[in-house]
């Protein structure tokens, strides 16, 4: 059914790099909308976290998905980066690209800052095993104390930074992924071209500046322990 | 107008190649970028030393054959124009001028700015073309077809076979000039009948000859002297939708 030749074929290595990616964006946006409960307080956030939790084996499911897109966006992101390398043994003296952005070119590169921030983020906010331990761990109701880890956490300038940055890739990356993305579904045509560069830039922005600005109100004491989100 | 140039040279296919610098001098700026060749050919030949080899034909800019990147642009700073077609007015005097073969795996170079490119017709032999048993010419009027279909499918007809978007893409990849051809003869219903072996087949000839994949940088199509868009890339990807369920199933 699945000949050995489908995955060697260029057009499918595409499509299954722009579906991978499409499953992640989406996890990013779903992922950000949830950040936002930290704007209503350690109620909203740590409520959030509970009800998370509580999915129990769907959870598990849900980051069992998450992984396996992970894994074909990883794997042949760098199966492709090498063997678009393979097709040109040997670079231009002098090379003036015209279209490309560095952004596109660079996506290898933005890719695995993101593979790296997304390990360091695992190993600080799910595995808590970075930064000041927070103790009790549970809120008075009983549920993950996520707002006070953020509020303590995001005070220290490393961290913020390390987020930061990590936004920074993750704006550089889907700036090219997103509207790359729909042009390898073939939703493009000559009136919409001009405008899914664009609009990928737009939405990449958004998602990274929203994301970002938590550890920033954090840092700059916009948002604190006593006083939740002002 | 006087020009440095910086050319690779190669003897031949096995041997390794490197950019050497030539003084071409007395250049007028009517000359076509070939003609410059042309007269600092002359002078090694005078000199007793090996001309430049490279490719042309029709020196009208619609056989596809002079392919050279020079600083850095496949056929060089002019828009839609092969290297035939870029006359010496786009240069100033004293303009130092890199110019170079395709680089890609699958077009070899055989000495100095020459390149194999037989890569590409193999890629129309991948069913790059319509099956039809020849007969009488049919009425024109015997096929009806959408004048949207007719202007699209001559548009992507444009294409020259060049191999520009090879040379630009940061990829080397051969993904506009197969969707050039994928979509020329998909909007037409004579094309219709093999489109789905056609874009598999075509794409995975492309894979074997060694071009890279296509990431969507769209060097293809600000190189394309013909200036094909890439939405016939998108189309090619809609066709290769449309042809992999049939693909997965063994059809």
């Amino acid at each position: 059914m699945f000949h050995p030749t489908l995955f060697r074929n260029p057009v499918v290595r595409k499509l299954l790099m722009a579906f991978s990616g499409l499953l992640l964006a989406g996890f990013i946006v779903a992922h950000l909308l949830g950040n936002l409960t930290v704007f209503l307080g350690p109620n909203g956030i740590n409520a959030y976290a509970h009800h998370l939790k509580q999915l129990g084996p769907l959870l598990w499911v849900f980051r069992g998905g998450l992984l396996a897109a992970a894994g074909i966006h990883v794997s042949f992101g760098l199966l492709l980066t090498l063997e678009n390398r393979r097709a040109r043994p040997m670079a231009y003296y002098r090379n003036k690209p015209q279209r490309s952005t560095l952004a596109g070119r660079t996506m290898i590169y933005s890719g695995l800052c993101l593979a790296a921030f997304a390990g360091f983020h695992l190993l600080h906010f799910t595995l808590r095993l970075l930064g000041p331990e927070i103790t009790p761990w549970l809120d008075a109701l009983q549920r993950p104390d996520v707002f006070s880890m953020l509020v303590i956490h995001f005070r220290l300038a490393g961290f913020v930074l390390v987020y930061i940055l990590g936004m920074g890739a993750l704006y550089f990356h889907l700036s090219h992924g997103l509207g790359s993305m729909l042009q390898t579904f073939g939703l493009n045509n000559a009136r919409t071209l001009p405008w899914f560069g664009l609009l990928s830039s737009l939405i990449a922005a958004l998602l990274a500046a929203g994301f970002a600005a938590i550890p920033a109100l954090i840092f700059f004491g916009f948002i604190t322990v006593q006083g939740g989100a002002a | 107008m006087n020009l440095t140039l910086h050319v690779w040279r190669q003897r031949s296919a096995d041997e390794p190649g490197r950019m050497e610098r030539y003084l071409a001098e007395d250049i007028e700026p009517e000359m076509s970028f070939l003609e410059m060749l042309d007269v600092v050919n002359e002078g090694l030949i005078a000199q007793g030393l090996e001309p430049i080899a490279f490719d042309h034909d029709c020196r009208e800019g619609i056989c596809g054959t002079c392919s050279q990147v020079i600083n850095g642009e496949a056929h060089g700073p002019l828009a839609n124009s092969t290297v035939c077609q870029l006359h010496m007015r786009q240069f100033r005097d004293g303009d130092e001028i890199y110019i170079e073969p395709w680089r890609a795996r699958a077009f070899p170079v055989l000495k100095d700015l020459v390149v194999d490119r037989s890569a590409l017709d193999r890629l129309i032999q991948a069913n790059g073309y319509v099956s039809v048993s020849t007969g009488g010419v049919p009425d024109a009027h015997a096929v009806p077809i959408p004048k949207i279909n007719a202007e699209t499918a001559m548009d992507a007809a444009e294409c020259i076979g060049c191999g520009a978007c090879v040379a630009a893409c940061p990829n080397s990849s051969a993904m506009l000039f197969v969707a050039a051809k994928v979509g020329h003869l998909a909007s037409l219903p004579q094309g219709r009948v093999e489109a789905a072996h056609r874009v598999c087949a075509m794409t995975e000839a492309m894979q074997r000859e060694g071009f890279g994949g296509c990431g969507n940088h769209y060097e293809c199509e600000a190189a394309c002297p013909k200036g094909i868009s890439v939405k016939f890339i998108a189309q090619l990807n809609r066709e290769y939708l449309k042809a992999l369920p049939g693909k997965i199933l063994g059809k």
